[in-house]
């Protein structure tokens, strides 16, 4: 498999009044044209990983890597013109706030034109109907409403539908996608799954999918990556995801509320401090 | 006995576009509902329109058997409390945890507001290293919590909840489930709450109601759900996609 992605002992560090966080602390994995999931506790350092890859990190962070390479790109060494250039057209990342992350003074449909129009010389009529039919992807009904709405008239579900559409109209070679689905209701979740599918299947897509829905996590990827205090403890087949060894992985399978299933309360993790070294 | 919270066929309209169809719904005292539905469907806008935060043109909300008006005062807002879906847009980013939790408790008039703030962040998970910290420097997660530590810290009696979880991994969400139910039996709390998760809304509520296009689709209890005796085609399709992602070819 052609290897997109290379993440070789990235560190986050952020400088605070109470102390220095370190949120990602010396995470290594490769990328191909495939679909890796990341699962973890919350806090874990998965948006922050996925912001590194990005170029989003905030500028007050501390950021080292032995190597993080896209395409034979050194993303730590790069011109920031060139890195703006990357992203968007061939790194794109559906960021876990949508609505936070959309422009609040700009319809949801001129976003999205702007973006195309930023990546491909396109006129005026054509960028529009490009981007209605990627809101009629996502699955939005009454997709010419929509585009006229600011993000503050759309729903949850649908803010994160206007992310991924905006995300993948200028289709990137490598797509992180931070909690996609975790506002959609689950017959629109699998149709949007089932588009990432096919970027991923027939255009050979890189896909870094975030999310703490592990029964999605091992039906959807490939590979799963599980993440504890900053670090991977655990990687497996997605399939395998229920015969994981690490205590985190077991434990965090176990307390998930299941249809049927009447156990109160929930099971919860007795976090040991070992995990975190 | 009255209900803690009837709701009595609400139409919400926003420029044109009927969110809220007429949706009636009555949650009695110390119970949980459930609504679950398509993506748009208003099941945040039901929620917003009793918090009196949408424009709700026809219908009546009560609360404790007495109609609320057009206007919410504290007195509602002491009652009744809100946990929004998007953790981003309902905190101030530039806001510490401290100042977020402080300021309902000095609007209301609070006086042990130390021990208050104190408990609340215990009680979600937060240590007091994260008392200090603005907004915008916690993840996801824990934004989600402290959203919750602020709705909890007014003592409500009444909680909104939307989608209280969908930000949470499996771990904590179960740490946040297992709270609110043990503060919903501490102080007879009654909660209606938003979750697309079925597993989630069987786990933690009596009864639902799921919701496509404005209106309702069916109202069940939860056993139902569960043992799918169920009676329309969408209720059942919600069932079936909950399974998970079927790859093409396979199915
Ligand atoms: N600007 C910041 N300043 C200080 N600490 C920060 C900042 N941003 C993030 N952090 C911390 O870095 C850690 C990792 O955050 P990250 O957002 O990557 O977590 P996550 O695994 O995505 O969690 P979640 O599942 O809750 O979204 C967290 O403990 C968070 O509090
Ligand atoms: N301020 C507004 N202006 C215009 N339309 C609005 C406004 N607020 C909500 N709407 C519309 O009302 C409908 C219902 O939205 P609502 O947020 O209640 O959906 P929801 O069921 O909570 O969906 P989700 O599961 O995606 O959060 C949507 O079509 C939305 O665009
Ligand atoms: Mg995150
Ligand atoms: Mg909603």
């Amino acid at each position: 498999m052609t290897r997109l992605l290379t993440v070789d002992g990235l560190k986050v560090d952020f400088p605070t009044r109470s102390g220095v966080v370190e949120a990602v602390r010396g995470v290594s994995f490769t990328l191909g044209r495939e679909r890796l999931g990341i699962v973890g506790e919350s806090g874990s350092g998965k948006s922050q990983t996925g912001r590194a890859i990005m170029g989003l990190t905030p500028a007050n962070a501390r950021i080292s890597a032995e190597r993080l390479n896209f395409s034979g790109i050194d993303l730590l060494d790069v011109p920031a013109r060139q890195r703006r250039d990357l992203r968007g057209k061939r790194i794109a990342m559906i960021l876990q706030d949508p609505k936070y992350s959309l422009n609040p003074v700009m319809s949801i449909g001129r976003q999205i034109v702007e973006t195309l129009r930023a990546h491909e010389t396109i006129g005026r009529a054509e960028a529009r109907d490009r981007a209605l039919a990627m809101l009629e992807a996502v699955q939005i009904r009454e997709a010419s409403r929509v585009f006229d709405l600011y993000p503050h008239e759309v729903s949850g579900g649908m803010g994160q539908r206007a992310m991924i559409a905006m995300m993948l109209i200028a289709g990137p070679e490598l797509l992180i996608a931070d909690e996609p689905t975790s506002a959609l209701d689950v017959t629109v979740q699998l149709e949007i799954l089932a588009i990432l599918y096919r970027l991923v299947a027939d255009r050979g897509m890189g896909l870094i999918f975030i999310s703490h829905d592990l029964g999605l996590v091992s039906s959807f990827c490939d590979r799963v990556i599980v993440m504890y205090a900053g670090r991977i403890v655990e990687e497996l087949p997605a399939s395998e995801l229920a015969n994981a060894e690490h205590p985190y992985t077991r434990g965090l399978l176990n307390c998930m509320p299941r249809i049927g299933a009447d156990r109160h309360p929930l099971p919860v993790l007795d976090r040991k401090p070992e995990w975190a070294l | 006995m009255s209900a803690a919270l009837a709701i009595e066929g609400l139409r919400v309209v926003y420029d044109g576009h009927h969110a809220l169809k007429g949706v009636s719904l009555d949650v009695a005292q110390g119970e949980s509902y459930g609504l679950v539905g398509e993506s748009g469907s208003g099941k945040s806008t039901l929620l917003r329109a009793i918090a009196g935060l949408a424009p709700v043109t026809e219908g009546e909300v009560s609360v404790d058997g007495e109609r609320v008006g057009p206007g919410r005062d504290k007195a509602f807002y002491r009652k009744v409390q809100m946990v929004f879906q998007d953790p981003y847009g309902s905190l101030h980013p530039r806001h510490t945890v401290d100042r977020l939790l402080l300021e309902p408790l000095a609007i209301h008039g609070f006086t042990d507001i130390e021990a208050r703030i104190l408990r609340a962040l215990d009680e979600v998970g937060l240590g007091s290293g994260f008392r200090f910290r603005y907004s915008h420097q916690l993840s996801g997660g824990q934004r989600q919590r402290v959203a919750i530590a602020r709705a909890l810290i007014l003592e409500p009696s009444i909680l909104l909840l939307d989608e209280p979880t969908s930000a949470l991994d499996a771990s904590v969400q179960a740490e946040v489930l297992n709270l609110l139910e043990q503060v919903r039996s501490d102080r007879g709390l009654t909660f209606l709450m938003v979750s697309h998760d079925l597993a989630i809304v069987t786990h933690m509520c009596e009864r639902l109601t799921v919701m496509q296009n404005g209106q309702e689709v069916e109202r069940l209890s939860a056993s139902d759900l569960a043992a799918r005796t169920v009676t329309k085609d969408y209720t059942r399709n919600l069932l079936t996609a909950s399974e998970g992602f079927v790859r093409e070819g396979s199915a």
